[in-house]
């Protein structure tokens, strides 16, 4: 399966899929990488080490000083699969690697496709943005 | 499309401006190539959001940029910080991460932001006008920006605002388009019961249902009372950025882009057209609330002021307190800006002798301000209701300025069911 590449890197990790759009800001602790909306079925689970699909990221501009945190401490997924492009979250990787600390690859697949994987499954992500299941 | 750069860009990114100027047109040139983008723009303002605490890691990039030489070239506010510099002590951050927040607040100060420390700068001043391209972050900020004034900017992310401020530039992509400032889908509120579009607790459950039905796509809401209070405009716009990615919504014959539905459709039919019911606000209003009401109906806290509240919130709350004395914690968020206004006049006297805890530069969502690690919280904002359980770990009811008022003098839930039926 080949999503787009928006900020090409190598990945592999077990999926984590959320049904539901997601801040970062808000919704991911930047000091423990625990998702933190109650309101989610995944609230509690840390998202460091995960291919993260999200369907839509919504909410906070500062979803990317998130997502910064996250890299800067070693807390990040292995790399984040969006429905939609949101720059938000590939500025805080950009910004990262300005800083001299590690990125992660930054993926575009519709959420449909996205509903094809499952919390668990473990993927390898390549450049060109293939996904395949291992 | 490729990005093409501007001889000046291109002098800057080879260091003519120096070393943190070179970093800034760096980040906006490759943001600029993740959106598409086959430019950069010159903008007028910046908004910076960034100057918030969210992890060591801010703080470095921002001090980078401040000993690289960093400065900003337009006119820039600050977004809140994680500190209430007004009224010290009243955060319950440890010493070194209070350290490394004002470090970050500092450094922002020093690139030449104005400190207004305001999620509401477009109410201290700061008001870019009709067309003109700026670069905003912190949602609120932005679609108040885009929507009441007419301006024009992207939901920019932390950091892209001071990279844009420094450099002057931002991506030609998004919102700064005209095609893509048209509505798309129409929300045709004229069947609603007139009584309910006359709360002001109306506005922030329709944002919060506006942003979960339409995610990032231009909404233009027709059937609305016209005019409309600016600060009704202002919740329901903060409120819609926090459940969706709304960056831009119209109101017909109320925002200054929508004279008419003609013209906020670019003269094509809406590719969707929803009539609001009340059912449909009722369930919004619903998910705005986590907590249960007690059986004693106890409650810990009250809060208000997510957008700080602006001049005439403050004499609303004022005029509600009629001189009575709250029983539990009272926060009300505002700006620097209005705390000056109200210093001498009686409204402050009357706020602090009711027991209202003021709170400037910051609010109880981005830093830990309540007295306990849980509890239940009322709150007449749909941004505080939307994020308090996730960042405060407290449960939230969602009511009226007058429910949130009676509910603190008596510290039992007050809340006037009948305005939603």
């Amino acid at each position: 399966m080949k999503a787009e590449s928006i900020l090409p890197g190598q990945a592999e990790g077990a999926v984590i899929r959320l049904d539901g759009p997601l801040s970062f800001w808000g919704g991911v602790d930047p000091f423990t990488g625990a998702l933190t909306d109650p309101r989610s079925p995944h609230h509690g689970v840390k998202i460091g080490g995960a291919v993260l699909m999200v369907p839509e990221t919504r909410g906070s501009s500062s979803s990317s000083a998130v997502m910064l945190e996250l890299l800067s401490a070693g807390l990040a997924p292995a790399a984040i699969v969006m429905g939609r492009l949101d720059a938000i979250l590939g500025l805080g990787i950009l910004v990262a690697r300005e800083m001299g600390w590690p990125t992660i690859p930054l993926l575009v697949l519709p959420a449909a496709v996205q509903a094809g994987f499952s919390d668990g499954e473990r993927v390898a992500i390549a450049a060109d943005g293939t996904i395949e299941r291992i | 499309m490729s990005l093409e750069l501007s001889p000046d860009d291109l002098a800057m990114l080879a260091g003519r401006d120096g070393p943190a100027a070179a970093m800034a047109l760096r980040i906006v040139a490759d943001t600029a190539r993740m959106l598409g983008a086959d430019r950069l723009i010159d903008i007028a303002s910046s908004h910076i959001d960034g100057c918030l605490y969210h992890g060591d890691s801010g703080t470095l990039f921002a001090e980078r940029l401040r000993s690289d030489g960093g400065r900003v070239r337009v006119p820039t506010t600050l977004n809140v910080g994680a500190l209430d510099l007004v009224h010290p002590g009243r955060e319950r951050l440890g010493p070194e991460q209070a350290g490394m927040a004002r470090r970050l607040m500092a450094a922002y100060a020093g690139l030449g932001c104005r400190e207004s420390w305001t999620c509401a700068p477009y109410q201290a001043g700061h008001r870019p006008a009709l067309g003109q391209d700026v670069a905003w972050g912190e949602s609120n900020a932005v679609v108040f920006c885009n929507s009441v004034l007419g301006a024009r900017t992207n939901r920019y992310g932390d950091f892209l605002d001071i990279c844009a401020a420094i450099t002057g530039r931002a991506p030609r992509a998004g919102l700064h388009l005209p095609e893509n400032r048209q509505a798309t889908v129409l929300i045709d509120a004229s069947g609603l019961n007139p009584a309910l579009v006359a709360e002001d607790a109306f506005y922030p459950v329709l944002g919060a249902w506006l942003g979960a039905t339409v995610g990032d796509a231009v909404a233009a809401i027709d059937g609305l009372p016209r005019p409309l209070a600016e600060d009704r405009l202002k919740a329901l716009g903060a409120a819609a950025a926090s459940t969706g990615a709304v960056g831009l919504f119209h109101v017909v014959g109320v925002t200054p882009e929508a004279p008419d539905r003609a013209t906020v459709f670019g003269g094509v039919a809406p590719r969707e057209t929803i009539r609001l019911e009340a059912p449909m606000l009722e369930a919004a209003r619903r998910r705005l609330s986590t907590g249960l009401v007690p059986a004693d109906g106890r409650i810990d806290a009250v809060a208000i002021g997510s957008p700080h509240l602006s001049e005439a919130e403050v004499d609303a709350l004022v005029t509600g307190l009629a001189g009575r004395r709250i029983a539990i914690p009272f926060y009300a968020c505002t700006g620097r800006h209005v705390l000056d206004r109200i210093a001498g006049d009686g409204r402050r006297a009357a706020l602090d002798a009711a027991g209202v805890t003021l709170i400037a530069d910051t609010c109880i969502v981005v830093t830990p301000i309540l007295s306990a690690a849980s509890g239940l919280l009322m709150t007449n904002s749909g941004k505080f209701a939307h994020y308090t359980p996730s960042t405060t770990g407290w449960d939230v009811l969602y009511g009226s300025l007058t429910d949130c008022i009676e509910s603190a003098v008596t510290g039992r839930v007050a809340r006037d069911e009948a305005i939603w039926r």
